[in-house]
Protein backbone atom coordinates (compact mmCIF):
# COMPACT_ATOMS: atom_id res chain seq x y z
CA UNK A 1 0.00 0.00 0.00
CA UNK A 2 1.55 3.31 -1.04
CA UNK A 3 1.75 6.07 2.13
CA UNK A 4 3.14 9.29 1.51
CA UNK A 5 4.99 10.24 5.15
CA UNK A 6 6.58 13.85 6.10
CA UNK A 7 9.79 12.84 7.74
CA UNK A 8 12.00 15.33 9.08
CA UNK A 9 10.45 18.23 6.41
CA UNK A 10 10.63 16.07 3.37
CA UNK A 11 8.21 13.96 1.89
CA UNK A 12 8.70 10.40 1.36
CA UNK A 13 6.73 7.79 -0.79
CA UNK A 14 6.65 4.32 0.04
CA UNK A 15 4.83 0.84 -0.89
CA UNK A 16 4.13 -0.88 2.64
CA UNK A 17 2.00 -2.86 3.99
CA UNK A 18 -0.66 -0.83 6.54
CA UNK A 19 0.65 -2.71 9.64
CA UNK A 20 4.20 -2.30 9.72
CA UNK A 21 6.16 -0.56 11.87
CA UNK A 22 7.30 3.00 11.31
CA UNK A 23 10.97 1.78 12.86
CA UNK A 24 11.11 -0.45 9.89
CA UNK A 25 10.09 1.88 7.53
CA UNK A 26 12.62 4.19 8.91
CA UNK A 27 15.64 2.33 8.61
CA UNK A 28 14.56 -0.36 5.97
CA UNK A 29 12.76 1.39 3.14
CA UNK A 30 14.00 5.09 3.76
CA UNK A 31 17.64 4.87 4.87
CA UNK A 32 17.57 6.96 8.38
CA UNK A 33 19.38 4.56 10.54
CA UNK A 34 19.60 6.88 13.31
CA UNK A 35 16.65 5.29 14.78
CA UNK A 36 18.08 1.90 16.73
CA UNK A 37 16.00 -1.43 17.16
CA UNK A 38 16.35 -2.69 20.66
CA UNK A 39 13.48 -4.69 21.91
CA UNK A 40 11.08 -4.11 19.63
CA UNK A 41 7.90 -4.59 22.05
CA UNK A 42 8.31 -0.65 23.56
CA UNK A 43 10.00 -1.77 26.69
CA UNK A 44 13.32 -0.43 26.04
CA UNK A 45 12.92 3.07 23.89
CA UNK A 46 15.64 2.71 21.62
CA UNK A 47 13.41 3.19 18.87
CA UNK A 48 11.70 6.32 20.07
CA UNK A 49 11.15 9.09 17.54
CA UNK A 50 8.20 11.94 17.80
CA UNK A 51 4.99 12.03 15.94
CA UNK A 52 3.58 15.57 15.74
CA UNK A 53 6.22 16.57 18.39
CA UNK A 54 5.49 13.94 20.65
CA UNK A 55 7.72 10.54 21.72
CA UNK A 56 6.67 7.25 20.10
CA UNK A 57 7.87 3.97 20.25
CA UNK A 58 8.49 3.29 16.33
CA UNK A 59 8.67 -0.28 16.90
CA UNK A 60 5.09 -0.85 17.92
CA UNK A 61 3.31 2.15 15.65
CA UNK A 62 2.35 1.12 12.15
CA UNK A 63 2.83 3.17 9.50
CA UNK A 64 -1.03 3.33 9.28
CA UNK A 65 -1.60 4.49 12.57
CA UNK A 66 0.62 7.41 11.91
CA UNK A 67 -1.69 8.89 9.36
CA UNK A 68 -0.57 11.94 8.46
CA UNK A 69 1.92 13.18 11.58
CA UNK A 70 4.99 14.89 11.32
CA UNK A 71 8.15 12.63 11.63
CA UNK A 72 11.33 13.73 13.31
CA UNK A 73 14.01 11.89 13.65
CA UNK A 74 17.27 11.64 15.62
CA UNK A 75 18.80 12.69 11.92
CA UNK A 76 17.02 15.97 12.04
CA UNK A 77 16.17 16.93 15.74
CA UNK A 78 19.48 18.96 15.95
CA UNK A 79 17.85 21.07 13.78
CA UNK A 80 15.35 22.24 16.47
CA UNK A 81 16.66 25.24 19.35
CA UNK A 82 15.88 22.38 22.21
CA UNK A 83 17.02 19.70 20.08
CA UNK A 84 20.67 21.86 19.32
CA UNK A 85 20.78 22.73 23.01
CA UNK A 86 20.13 19.21 23.91
CA UNK A 87 22.60 17.45 22.22
CA UNK A 88 24.87 20.11 22.67
CA UNK A 89 24.41 19.51 26.31
CA UNK A 90 25.21 15.69 25.67
CA UNK A 91 28.49 16.45 24.30
CA UNK A 92 29.30 18.56 27.15
CA UNK A 93 28.19 16.03 29.74
CA UNK A 94 29.71 13.13 28.06
CA UNK A 95 26.62 11.35 28.63
CA UNK A 96 27.48 8.44 25.47
CA UNK A 97 29.36 5.53 26.71
CA UNK A 98 28.39 2.65 23.70
CA UNK A 99 25.88 4.91 22.44
CA UNK A 100 23.25 2.42 20.92
CA UNK A 101 20.54 3.73 22.88
CA UNK A 102 21.53 7.58 23.05
CA UNK A 103 19.58 8.68 19.48
CA UNK A 104 16.45 7.20 21.74
CA UNK A 105 17.22 9.17 24.88
CA UNK A 106 17.77 12.53 22.67
CA UNK A 107 14.60 12.15 21.22
CA UNK A 108 12.94 11.53 24.47
CA UNK A 109 14.60 14.24 26.77
CA UNK A 110 13.60 16.90 23.72
CA UNK A 111 10.22 15.44 24.17
CA UNK A 112 10.47 15.83 27.58
CA UNK A 113 11.49 19.79 27.68
CA UNK A 114 9.51 20.66 25.10
CA UNK A 115 6.23 19.78 27.44
CA UNK A 116 8.40 21.27 30.66
CA UNK A 117 11.05 23.32 30.23
CA UNK A 118 12.47 22.92 33.72
CA UNK A 119 11.87 19.36 34.69
CA UNK A 120 12.33 18.28 38.62
CA UNK A 121 14.50 14.97 39.11
CA UNK A 122 11.25 13.66 39.33
CA UNK A 123 9.59 14.75 36.27
CA UNK A 124 12.87 13.44 34.78
CA UNK A 125 12.39 10.28 36.22
CA UNK A 126 9.05 9.61 35.35
CA UNK A 127 9.10 11.11 31.39
CA UNK A 128 12.91 8.88 30.76
CA UNK A 129 12.01 5.97 32.40
CA UNK A 130 11.06 3.78 29.95
CA UNK A 131 14.45 4.28 28.03
CA UNK A 132 16.68 2.20 29.22
CA UNK A 133 20.17 2.61 29.38
CA UNK A 134 23.00 -0.46 29.33
CA UNK A 135 25.76 1.34 29.93
CA UNK A 136 23.81 3.08 33.38
CA UNK A 137 24.29 6.67 31.93
CA UNK A 138 21.64 7.70 33.96
CA UNK A 139 22.81 10.66 35.64
CA UNK A 140 24.84 11.84 33.11
CA UNK A 141 21.49 11.99 31.11
CA UNK A 142 19.55 13.60 33.82
CA UNK A 143 22.70 16.12 34.23
CA UNK A 144 22.67 16.86 30.11
CA UNK A 145 18.48 17.15 30.81
CA UNK A 146 18.81 19.91 33.65
CA UNK A 147 21.67 21.98 31.48
CA UNK A 148 19.53 21.92 28.58
CA UNK A 149 17.05 23.40 30.66
CA UNK A 150 19.00 26.29 31.76
CA UNK A 151 19.77 26.83 27.89
CA UNK A 152 23.20 25.49 28.47
CA UNK A 153 24.50 26.75 31.41
CA UNK A 154 26.33 25.06 34.00
CA UNK A 155 25.24 25.97 37.03
CA UNK A 156 24.15 23.39 39.42
CA UNK A 157 25.73 19.89 38.84
CA UNK A 158 22.25 18.23 37.88
CA UNK A 159 22.73 14.93 39.37
CA UNK B 1 24.07 14.77 45.51
CA UNK B 2 21.68 12.28 46.84
CA UNK B 3 19.71 10.76 44.33
CA UNK B 4 16.64 9.17 45.54
CA UNK B 5 15.18 7.90 42.56
CA UNK B 6 16.73 6.83 39.35
CA UNK B 7 15.24 5.64 35.90
CA UNK B 8 14.60 3.25 34.57
CA UNK B 9 13.21 1.58 38.31
CA UNK B 10 14.42 -1.48 36.82
CA UNK B 11 17.19 -3.24 34.79
CA UNK B 12 16.68 -4.67 31.24
CA UNK B 13 17.11 -8.35 32.53
CA UNK B 14 13.94 -7.95 34.48
CA UNK B 15 11.85 -6.20 32.18
CA UNK B 16 12.91 -8.93 29.76
CA UNK B 17 11.63 -11.60 31.75
CA UNK B 18 8.68 -9.59 33.08
CA UNK B 19 7.99 -8.83 29.62
CA UNK B 20 8.24 -12.26 28.14
CA UNK B 21 6.96 -14.31 30.87
CA UNK B 22 4.05 -12.59 32.57
CA UNK B 23 3.26 -9.38 30.86
CA UNK B 24 1.40 -10.40 27.95
CA UNK B 25 1.87 -14.19 27.69
CA UNK B 26 -0.71 -16.37 27.76
CA UNK B 27 1.73 -19.03 27.80
CA UNK B 28 -0.59 -22.20 26.92
CA UNK B 29 -0.29 -21.51 23.22
CA UNK B 30 -3.91 -20.55 22.72
CA UNK B 31 -5.32 -18.69 19.76
CA UNK B 32 -7.44 -16.07 21.06
CA UNK B 33 -10.54 -14.81 18.88
CA UNK B 34 -12.33 -11.93 19.62
CA UNK B 35 -15.35 -13.47 18.00
CA UNK B 36 -15.11 -17.38 19.31
CA UNK B 37 -18.10 -18.50 20.81
CA UNK B 38 -16.90 -20.17 23.57
CA UNK B 39 -15.05 -16.83 25.91
CA UNK B 40 -11.33 -17.53 26.19
CA UNK B 41 -11.87 -15.47 29.52
CA UNK B 42 -13.54 -17.89 30.71
CA UNK B 43 -17.77 -18.00 31.35
CA UNK B 44 -19.82 -15.51 32.86
CA UNK B 45 -23.40 -16.54 34.03
CA UNK B 46 -26.50 -14.85 32.24
CA UNK B 47 -29.08 -12.91 34.32
CA UNK B 48 -31.81 -15.84 33.61
CA UNK B 49 -29.36 -17.94 35.93
CA UNK B 50 -30.23 -15.93 38.71
CA UNK B 51 -34.03 -15.52 38.60
CA UNK B 52 -34.17 -18.63 41.43
CA UNK B 53 -32.92 -16.35 43.92
CA UNK B 54 -36.30 -15.22 45.32
CA UNK B 55 -35.27 -12.31 47.06
CA UNK B 56 -34.69 -9.35 45.21
CA UNK B 57 -31.71 -7.93 47.53
CA UNK B 58 -29.79 -11.54 47.54
CA UNK B 59 -30.19 -11.75 43.55
CA UNK B 60 -28.82 -7.95 43.32
CA UNK B 61 -26.08 -9.00 45.40
CA UNK B 62 -25.43 -12.24 43.16
CA UNK B 63 -26.18 -10.50 40.26
CA UNK B 64 -23.58 -8.01 40.86
CA UNK B 65 -20.85 -10.74 42.09
CA UNK B 66 -21.26 -12.59 39.21
CA UNK B 67 -20.40 -9.24 37.16
CA UNK B 68 -17.60 -8.48 39.16
CA UNK B 69 -15.76 -11.75 37.60
CA UNK B 70 -15.20 -8.62 34.65
CA UNK B 71 -14.71 -6.16 36.89
CA UNK B 72 -11.98 -7.90 38.73
CA UNK B 73 -10.36 -9.33 35.81
CA UNK B 74 -6.54 -8.17 34.48
CA UNK B 75 -8.39 -6.62 32.13
CA UNK B 76 -10.42 -3.99 33.86
CA UNK B 77 -8.54 -3.88 37.54
CA UNK B 78 -4.91 -2.82 35.76
CA UNK B 79 -6.17 0.39 34.64
CA UNK B 80 -8.21 0.96 37.93
CA UNK B 81 -4.88 0.87 40.56
CA UNK B 82 -4.86 2.05 43.73
CA UNK B 83 -1.78 4.91 42.60
CA UNK B 84 -1.24 6.48 39.52
CA UNK B 85 0.80 3.97 38.03
CA UNK B 86 -1.08 1.06 35.74
CA UNK B 87 -1.07 -2.42 36.35
CA UNK B 88 0.01 -5.40 33.34
CA UNK B 89 -0.29 -9.13 32.54
CA UNK B 90 -2.89 -11.46 33.91
CA UNK B 91 -0.94 -11.39 36.93
CA UNK B 92 -1.63 -7.50 37.32
CA UNK B 93 2.25 -6.71 38.18
CA UNK B 94 3.55 -2.97 37.84
CA UNK B 95 3.65 -1.62 33.88
CA UNK B 96 6.75 -1.96 32.20
CA UNK B 97 8.21 0.05 31.82
CA UNK B 98 7.76 1.94 35.11
CA UNK B 99 4.89 4.52 33.82
CA UNK B 100 3.06 7.70 36.21
CA UNK B 101 -0.27 8.35 34.41
CA UNK B 102 -0.21 11.12 36.28
CA UNK B 103 -3.78 13.35 37.19
CA UNK B 104 -4.82 13.31 33.68
CA UNK B 105 -4.62 9.42 33.44
CA UNK B 106 -3.00 9.40 30.25
CA UNK B 107 0.34 10.16 30.92
CA UNK B 108 2.55 13.23 32.16
CA UNK B 109 4.92 15.63 30.08
CA UNK B 110 7.06 13.76 27.30
CA UNK B 111 5.60 10.24 27.95
CA UNK B 112 2.14 9.76 27.47
CA UNK B 113 0.43 6.66 27.61
CA UNK B 114 0.09 6.70 23.45
CA UNK B 115 3.77 6.68 23.13
CA UNK B 116 3.15 2.80 23.01
CA UNK B 117 -0.33 2.72 23.33
CA UNK B 118 -2.06 3.40 20.23
CA UNK B 119 -6.03 3.21 18.69
CA UNK B 120 -6.37 -0.14 18.07
CA UNK B 121 -3.92 -2.95 19.49
CA UNK B 122 -0.76 -3.42 17.46
CA UNK B 123 0.36 -6.63 16.75
CA UNK B 124 4.08 -7.82 17.55
CA UNK B 125 4.57 -10.49 14.81
CA UNK B 126 7.14 -13.40 15.95
CA UNK B 127 7.47 -11.86 19.51
CA UNK B 128 6.29 -13.83 22.97
CA UNK B 129 4.56 -10.39 24.02
CA UNK B 130 1.67 -11.18 21.05
CA UNK B 131 0.45 -7.00 20.87
CA UNK B 132 0.76 -4.19 22.18
CA UNK B 133 -2.58 -3.14 23.55
CA UNK B 134 -4.63 -0.28 22.14
CA UNK B 135 -7.75 1.64 21.89
CA UNK B 136 -9.02 5.27 21.34
CA UNK B 137 -8.90 7.08 24.43
CA UNK B 138 -6.53 4.51 26.15
CA UNK B 139 -5.71 6.18 29.44
CA UNK B 140 -6.11 5.27 33.09
CA UNK B 141 -8.78 5.75 35.44
CA UNK B 142 -9.07 8.68 37.61
CA UNK B 143 -7.86 8.38 41.06
CA UNK B 144 -11.45 8.54 42.75
CA UNK B 145 -12.45 4.84 40.38
CA UNK B 146 -9.16 3.13 41.91
CA UNK B 147 -10.32 -0.50 42.78
CA UNK B 148 -7.24 -2.38 43.50
CA UNK B 149 -7.33 -3.31 47.08
CA UNK B 150 -11.11 -3.11 47.66
CA UNK B 151 -13.73 -5.64 48.85
CA UNK B 152 -16.56 -6.64 45.99
CA UNK B 153 -18.63 -4.34 48.40
CA UNK B 154 -16.08 -1.66 48.14
CA UNK B 155 -16.44 -1.25 44.25
CA UNK B 156 -19.81 -1.90 44.45
CA UNK B 157 -20.09 1.25 46.83
CA UNK B 158 -17.52 3.14 44.63
CA UNK B 159 -19.07 2.55 41.19
CA UNK B 160 -22.65 3.94 42.88
CA UNK B 161 -21.05 6.68 44.31
CA UNK B 162 -21.46 9.95 41.84
CA UNK B 163 -18.86 11.28 44.15
CA UNK B 164 -16.33 8.97 42.86
CA UNK B 165 -18.09 7.35 39.81
CA UNK B 166 -17.93 10.76 37.95
CA UNK B 167 -20.77 11.76 38.78
CA UNK B 168 -23.17 9.32 36.48
CA UNK B 169 -26.45 7.52 37.41
CA UNK B 170 -26.65 3.85 37.87
CA UNK B 171 -28.23 4.59 34.12
CA UNK B 172 -25.20 6.41 33.42
CA UNK B 173 -23.44 2.81 34.60
CA UNK B 174 -25.26 0.66 32.78
CA UNK B 175 -25.03 2.48 29.36
CA UNK B 176 -20.80 2.49 30.42
CA UNK B 177 -20.69 -1.30 31.36
CA UNK B 178 -22.72 -1.88 28.52
CA UNK B 179 -21.46 0.33 25.13
CA UNK B 180 -18.13 1.92 26.01
CA UNK B 181 -15.90 0.64 23.84
CA UNK B 182 -12.86 1.02 26.23
CA UNK B 183 -14.76 -1.37 28.52
CA UNK B 184 -15.71 -3.22 25.38
CA UNK B 185 -11.58 -3.89 24.53
CA UNK B 186 -11.65 -5.86 28.02
CA UNK B 187 -12.76 -8.59 25.57
CA UNK B 188 -10.84 -7.75 22.71
CA UNK B 189 -7.50 -7.31 24.11
CA UNK B 190 -5.48 -8.50 21.38
CA UNK B 191 -2.89 -11.90 21.04
CA UNK B 192 -1.03 -12.34 24.26
CA UNK B 193 -3.44 -11.49 26.92
CA UNK B 194 -6.69 -13.05 28.09
CA UNK B 195 -9.70 -11.57 27.28
CA UNK B 196 -12.43 -10.88 30.19
CA UNK B 197 -15.26 -13.84 30.96
CA UNK B 198 -18.28 -13.69 28.98
CA UNK B 199 -18.87 -11.07 26.50
CA UNK B 200 -18.93 -6.79 26.94
CA UNK B 201 -23.70 -8.07 26.44
CA UNK B 202 -24.11 -10.45 29.05
CA UNK B 203 -21.97 -8.25 31.24
CA UNK B 204 -24.02 -4.97 30.66
CA UNK B 205 -27.51 -7.69 31.17
CA UNK B 206 -26.07 -8.14 34.96
CA UNK B 207 -25.59 -4.90 35.13
CA UNK B 208 -28.86 -3.91 34.42
CA UNK B 209 -30.32 -6.49 36.16
CA UNK B 210 -28.28 -5.27 39.31
CA UNK B 211 -30.05 -2.00 38.89
CA UNK B 212 -33.29 -2.95 38.57
CA UNK B 213 -33.30 -5.27 41.60
CA UNK B 214 -31.90 -2.17 43.73
CA UNK B 215 -28.27 -2.39 43.04
CA UNK B 216 -26.95 -4.29 46.52
CA UNK B 217 -23.99 -4.11 46.84
CA UNK B 218 -22.08 -7.27 48.95
CA UNK B 219 -21.15 -6.90 52.32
Amino acid sequence: MAYSLNVNGRIHSVDVDADTPLLWVLRDVIGLTGTKFGCGVAQCGACTIHLDGHAVRSCVTTIESAGSSAIMTIEAIGSTPKGSVVQRAWLEEEVVQCGYCQSGQIMSAVALLNANAMPSDGDIDDAMSGNICRCGTYPRIRAAIKKAARGGSNTGNGG
Amino acid sequence: MQMTRQFPRTSLPVIAGLAIVAVFAIGDGRAISPTTEAPAGGALKGVAEFQSIADSGARSVALFTEAAKVITSPRCMNCHPATRHPKQGDTMHPHMPPINAGESGTGIAGLSCNSCHRSTNTAVPGSRVGSVPGAEHWLLAPASMAWEGLTLGGICRQIKDPARNGGRSLADIHRHMETDHLVGWAWHPGAGRRPAPGTQDVFGALIGAWIATGAECPA
